[in-house]
Parts: structure tokens; C-alpha cells; sequence
């Protein structure tokens, strides 16, 4: 088991050990990385050919970061988010989570590492049909063996915090799509992670519950210092996070920084634009 | 706590498609009631086999007269057969491990006291006959039965079987009145009425059920003197004459472990005489015993085959919908290992499911199982009342048998069950293991 692994909840204070591996991002130099990626490649090997998903990446996010990873379709960005959720290893180059190494992890370590610091929110919602939201909530904890009335309460005040404390007990088939998707957000939350992973996470829904997730990622980002790395293909999307990196058939094609003028200016436009779109509806 | 969850979690999934896991649990259940179904119905039959021979007694030896095939006996000078007077007192010096020997001699017969006419036996026997067949008066004090001086005296004394009693004197006590045989225009003077017994055994085709119900019993020199050998019987129209000196010669040896020996010579004794008719046939209850000891463990084999093989159904049956939920939830196996689930998280989930539905269907099994017995007497009364000629029909065996649970077949049975649900479960919950997390996501 990877040493630094630590229980919730973990430390949240800067360390400034990670200060010095910070310098080679463009942002907040000073606070600990919650990753960092060198030279990372990923190849399929297929009986015909041999797809070179990604040809050597690198870059780092720190704590509190909010990235957007943007590219046009097979350019690598799942195959990218995959190796940062550990849910696969990198054919080469080095992926740091704290100080372990997935690239070096056996399949068991892997799944050690899924459970107890990896956030993860997929495009179509992933909760399990018969549980309940506050047991999808908890199901990471409960690959930790990690089952008690603490943890539960933690899972109920998680449901609240995401605006589902009305429907602890309900099953997902009786939720709507933001509400399950509000769901999956706060199961990536349950364990405290390094960051939360989210793959197209607004990509099922529809442009007002599309504004309700972001200004969910937005609060998560803002006030809980929750590091967010999320792909998306749309611009208003990615118009909302800290930082756009971009991918190009495998490489780094770009790593922008949005001001916070611009982001404010990208909030307040599609707040707008979802308040007309209500209104327009009421009056029909 | 965290087994406990992961069977909490493994019915929940069962309880999303109740019916599928009904099935599932169907052929598991049959098996386990099958087991315990049949263990105690063959248990209930051999018990009562058991039964039957044991009331003949293991030191008993049964020497009988048995009607000769017609084409044997036109032979034969006059149409008598059967065992002689003079045999049993062969029988008697030659083999000195007998210590008693009861002949008797028995002839249907009307009996009637006033208006009341009844169809029975009439027995010819001697004293040690009720102590043989284990005949006890209602009130020794004021009866008696057959003794060696009634016999002496050819005295006309009778001996009642409590049904007998019951018609011919319901209202009165019997005990000094007379009972009329018309055939021979005949009064025997009632000295005892015995207590109810049990029919015994029907032993192959050479011992019939007895049925002592009906039957008088009257010193058997007295039979001999009054009736005398020859018989003769309306047979639909026709008289028929048939002569014999002895129905049969209950032989009891001195001890259980002599017994298979003392046959052997009672045979060599008898039969060189009768062996060209075949008329008289040697029973020996204890190697009956022994026979149905053997038909026991048979019955159990076929009952265990049986069980096997629907327990066998039963896993594959489970294997079957196991394989094809893995398929169905390959989304789910992905989204938990996404979550953080290991490899024998997922499998031990699987696994946990098939336990749960094979214990399900063992327990379910087990229950309708403990309602066997009812179910047989169900069963066989049903046959009873809608079909009484196939009841007639019925061996002995099966119309009286009582199913006896057997106690061991239940954890066996449950054992066995669980068993073969947790090895067909185990190759769905390695292959729900080995997929691949990503792929496993992209699974529709
Ligand atoms: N399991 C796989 N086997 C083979 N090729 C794959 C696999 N997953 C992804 N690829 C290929 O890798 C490239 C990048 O895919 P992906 O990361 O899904 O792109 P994106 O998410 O940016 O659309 C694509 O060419 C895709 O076909
Ligand atoms: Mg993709």
C-alpha cells in the first residue's frame, strides 16, 4: 500500500514540501500538487496496429487548481483522465499522486488508491440501480471497509451539500439527470480526494441543470479548495475553469490560464442566459 | 460487518429481479426437498418392512403349505399337498434346535351367534400360537386361550379376535355363549377374546398378509377331529376338494444366531418330499430383514442419484443467470471497481449472491421438505379416495408406510446445495473479476 495514503481527513494545511516540485507550473507556485505528470505516453496495442493515445505529456496541477482539458475528439483526453483516476497504467513516464507512483502500482494498489483518493464524476452518472443515494455516496468508503455512523452521517451531510437532502433514501432511477449527476459528485467527494475527475460530467444535460453542476464545481472549488480536473469540448464549459489545457492528437497542444475577470464575466453570462431561458418557458 | 453488507447488498441485487432469482433458486430446492423427501419416505418404508418381519419374530422360521401349480397336481393321486402331521413330528426329533413348534390348520368359515353372521378364519392352532404371534387376551384373569388339555379332549372351545367379538356380540359379554359354524353345524363355547393386533407382514407370495382381525381360534385336535382334512369349497358353481393336514408350522429356534442354520436343516428335512410339487415353502424373516435392509440402502441410492441430479440442474441453473447477470451488470462491475473495489471484492460479491440464493433455495427446500411426510400421507390418501382399486394395488410397504425424516439428510442436503451453488457461482465471479475496469464502463 502506497505509504502516504491517509485517512479522512487529511491534512489540509500547505506543506511546503511540495512547494519546490510546484515551480514547474504556471500557477499558484506556492501550494503542494495534488498531481504531476512527466513524459506520460499510453499505447493500445491492437492486433493490426498500435494506437499511441497519448506521446508524452507533462504537466502538474496543484491543490485548489480548477482545469479544464479541452481537444477534439481522440485526442487523448479520457485516455489521459483514465490514467489520472488510476483506472489504467501509463505505458511510460510518471504519474504522481502525492509522492507515489501510480505508473509502479499492481492492480490491488490501484484500486487501494481508487477507493481512498480518487474523485470520480462520468458523463452518464455511473450510480449503482439498487442503492440508495446516500449508499451510492458511501460505496468508496465501503471498499475501505469503512461502514460505521460517522461515515453514513458524513454521506448524508455530502447529499446536502450537493441539495439532496430531501431524497437520502431515494433510488436513482427516481432522481432526474442533474439530480444524479449532483449524486456522482458528491460519491467523488466521499473520500477526500487528491481531486475530482470529471469526463464530460455536463455532457448528458441540459443547459440550465449544465449551469447548476458548474456553479456546484464552482462553490466545491471556491469554498471547499477542492481540486477539479474536468474534459469537456464546449468553450462555455472550460470558460468557467482556472486553467484550459489543451491536447492535440496525443500532445500538449496549449496550458491557458483564464483571468479572473474573464471567468467572472463567463459566470455571470450564462447565469443570464439560464435566467432568460426560464423565463421565456414560464411565460409560454 | 463488512460480510454482512456485502449479503445485505448480494439480496438486494437478487431482489431486483425476483422472479429470475425464484427460478434460479427452483432447481436447488427441488434437489434439497428431493433429498430429504425420498430419504424419508424409503426411511418410513423400510421402517415399516422392519416392522412387519420383526412382528414375525427373528427367531422364528415359517414353514407353510403353498397350493401347488394345477398342471402339478394332476399327477398326483388324490389332490391333497401340503405339509403332513407326521413332518412336524420329524421336524421335532431331528432338529434339536427348535424349541417350539405351532402347527395350524385354518379354513374359511361363516360363524354366526343369533342373527349375526360373520365371514372369517377358523384356526386350528395349539397353546404356544398366541404366544408366537403375540396374541394377548383383553382380561386374562377370567379368559383363557387354547390349552394343551383342550386340545387333549378335542374340547369345542373358541378363542375371539376382537373384530369377530365386536359382530357377533356387540351387546353382549361372549365369554360361555356359543358360536355356530353352519358349514359343519358345529358350536364352539367362547373361553377368551383377545386384544386388537396389527396385521402382519406380506412376505413375498408365499406368506400372505395376516390379518388376525377376523379369525376364531379352536384347539387344532379338535379341527382335526370335527372337519377333519378334506375341504371342500364352492368355487363359482363347482365344488372343489382339496385335502391337507397343516397350513403351517411356526418353528422357533432356540436362539437368533441358530437360526440360519436350523432353516437350512428344516429344508433338507422337508423338501426332498415335496420338491416335485413345490408345496411348501420355508420363510425365514431374518434373512427378510437382512433383504430389507439392503432395499433400504437401494431406495437411499436412488433417492441420492436423484438429488444429484437436480441439485446438478440446480447448478447450472445458477451458473447460467450468474453468467448472464455478470453480462447485465457488467456497467456495475466497472462502476465499482472505478469506486475502488479489488478484484476478490467483486468476485466475493458474486459469490456471496450464489450463497445467498443456494442457501435460499437449500432453506426453502428444506422447509417444503419437513412438509414431505404430510405431503406422501396427502398423497397416498388421495389414491385412497379417488382410485381405490390402484390403493388395493399398492404394496403393503408403500400404502402403510410412514415417512420418517432423517435428520442427517438436512445438513447434508443444505451442505451439498450451497455447495454446488458456490462452484457454478465461482467461474461468473472470476470472469465479473477479470474484466477490464474501463471497459467494463463503456458497457451498455
Ligand atoms: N481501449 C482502447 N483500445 C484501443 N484504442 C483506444 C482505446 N481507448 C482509446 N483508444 C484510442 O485512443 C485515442 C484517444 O482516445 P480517447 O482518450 O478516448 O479520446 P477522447 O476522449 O479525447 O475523445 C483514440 O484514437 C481512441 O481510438
Ligand atoms: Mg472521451
Amino acid at each position: 500500500m502506497p505509504s502516504n495514503l491517509q485517512p479522512y481527513p487529511p491534512p489540509h494545511t500547505p506543506g511546503s514540501e511540495g512547494a519546490e516540485a510546484a515551480n514547474a507550473s504556471s500557477h499558484a507556485g506556492q501550494r503542494p500538487l495534488a498531481t504531476s505528470i512527466r513524459n506520460l505516453t499510453k499505447e493500445y496495442v491492437l492486433k493490426s496496429e498500435t494506437v499511441r493515445a497519448l506521446r508524452g505529456i507533462s504537466f502538474d496541477v496543484p491543490e485548489g487548481d480548477f482545469v479544464a482539458i479541452m481537444g477534439p475528439s481522440g485526442s487523448g483526453k479520457s485516455t489521459l483522465l483514465n490514467l489520472l483516476g488510476c483506472l489504467d497504467q501509463p505505458s511510460s513516464g510518471q504519474l504522481l499522486l502525492g509522492d507515489d507512483d501510480v505508473s509502479r502500482m499492481s492492480d490491488d494498489q490501484l484500486a487501494e488508491v481508487r477507493s481512498r483518493r480518487i474523485g470520480f464524476v462520468f458523463q452518464s452518472y455511473n450510480l449503482i440501480q439498487q442503492l440508495t443515494v446516500v449508499e451510492n455516496i458511501q460505496v468508496p468508503l465501503y471498499y475501505q471497509g469503512r461502514l460505521g455512523n460517522h461515515e453514513r452521517q458524513r454521506c448524508i451531510e455530502l447529499a446536502k451539500l450537493v441539495g439532496l437532502g430531501e431524497r437520502l433514501d431515494h433510488r436513482p432511477a427516481q432522481l432526474s439527470g442533474g439530480q444524479q449527476q449532483r449524486v456522482a459528485i458528491a460519491r467523488s467527494l466521499v473520500n477526500d480526494p487528491y481531486f475530482v475527475l470529471a469526463d464530460e460530467a455536463t455532457g448528458n444535460l441540459d443547459s440550465k441543470t449544465t449551469e447548476e453542476i458548474l456553479s456546484l464545481f464552482d462553490d466545491l472549488n471556491e469554498k471547499e479548495g477542492r481540486t477539479i480536473i474536468m474534459v469537456t469540448h464546449e468553450d462555455e464549459v472550460a470558460a468557467r475553469a482556472k486553467r484550459v489545457v489543451r491536447l492535440k492528437d496525443g500532445l500538449l497542444q496549449s496550458d491557458k490560464t483564464n483571468s479572473e475577470a474573464d471567468r467572472t464575466v463567463a459566470r455571470e453570462r450564462q447565469r443570464q442566459a439560464v435566467l432568460e431561458l426560464i423565463a421565456r418557458e414560464e411565460s409560454e | 460487518m463488512l460480510w454482512l453488507r456485502t449479503v445485505q447488498l448480494g439480496v438486494k441485487s437478487l431482489l431486483l429481479h425476483p422472479l429470475r432469482s425464484g427460478l434460479t433458486m427452483l432447481g436447488i430446492m427441488i434437489g434439497v426437498w428431493a433429498v430429504i423427501v425420498l430419504a424419508a419416505v424409503s426411511q418410513g418404508a423400510s421402517n415399516q418392512v422392519v416392522r412387519q418381519i420383526e412382528s414375525l419374530g427373528a427367531d422364528t422360521i415359517i414353514v407353510r403349505s403353498v397350493k401347488p401349480p394345477s398342471e402339478k397336481m394332476q399327477g398326483s393321486a388324490a389332490s391333497q399337498y401340503g405339509l403332513r402331521r407326521a413332518e412336524l413330528d420329524k421336524l421335532l426329533s431331528t432338529v434339536p434346535t427348535i424349541r417350539n413348534a405351532v402347527p395350524i390348520r385354518e379354513i374359511r368359515r361363516q360363524f354366526t351367534y343369533k342373527d349375526r353372521v360373520v365371514d372369517g378364519r377358523l384356526v386350528g392352532c395349539t397353546p404356544e400360537y398366541a404366544d408366537v404371534n403375540r396374541l394377548h387376551l383383553v382380561d386374562p384373569d377370567t379368559m383363557s386361550f387354547i390349552t394343551d388339555i383342550h386340545n387333549y379332549q378335542r374340547a369345542t372351545v373358541c378363542v375371539l379376535a376382537a373384530s369377530v367379538a365386536e359382530e357377533l356380540f356387540p351387546y353382549e359379554n361372549p365369554i360361555g355363549l356359543r358360536v355356530y359354524v353352519p358349514e359343519h353345524t358345529d358350536y364352539y363355547t367362547v373361553i377368551g377374546v383377545l386384544q386388537h393386533r396389527d396385521p402382519s407382514a406380506a412376505i413375498g407370495g408365499s406368506l400372505d398378509s395376516q390379518d388376525f382381525s377376523g379369525d376364531i381360534y379352536i384347539p387344532i385336535k379338535t379341527l382335526q377331529q370335527r372337519i377333519g382334512d378334506t375341504i371342500y369349497t364352492r368355487r363359482s358353481g363347482s365344488r372343489e376338494m382339496e385335502i391337507m393336514e397343516l397350513n403351517q408350522i411356526t418353528l422357533k429356534v432356540d436362539s437368533v444366531d441358530n437360526v440360519e442354520s436350523t432353516a437350512e436343516l428344516v429344508k433338507n428335512t422337508l423338501m426332498p418330499a415335496h420338491e416335485a410339487m413345490s408345496d411348501v415353502a420355508v420363510v425365514v424373516p431374518k434373512e427378510l430383514l437382512k433383504q430389507a435392509e439392503n432395499l433400504r440402502v437401494m431406495f437411499l441410492g436412488i433417492g441420492i442419484l436423484i438429488a444429484c441430479i437436480s441439485l446438478l440442474v440446480g447448478g447450472i441453473g445458477i451458473m447460467n443467470i450468474m453468467l448472464a447477470s455478470v453480462t447485465e451488470r457488467t456497467r456495475e462491475i466497472g462502476i465499482r471497481r472505478a469506486l475502488g473495489a479489488k478484484r476478490r471484492d467483486i468476485t466475493r460479491q458474486f459469490l456471496v449472491e450464489t450463497f445467498v440464493l443456494s442457501l435460499a433455495g437449500a432453506v426453502l427446500g428444506t422447509l417444503l421438505g419437513l412438509l414431505g411426510p404430510m405431503m406422501y400421507s396427502g398423497l397416498i390418501w388421495g389414491v385412497k379416495y379417488f382410485a381405490a382399486d390402484k390403493f388395493a394395488a399398492l404394496p403393503e410397504t408403500i400404502r402403510e408406510a410412514q415417512p420418517t425424516i432423517v435428520l442427517i439428510t438436512i445438513p447434508v442436503a443444505i451442505a451439498i446445495a450451497v455447495g454446488v451453488g458456490l462452484i457454478s457461482g465461482l467461474y461468473p465471479a472470476v470472469r465479473a473479476a477479470r474484466m477490464n475496469p474501463i471497459e467494463a464502463l463503456r458497457h451498455e
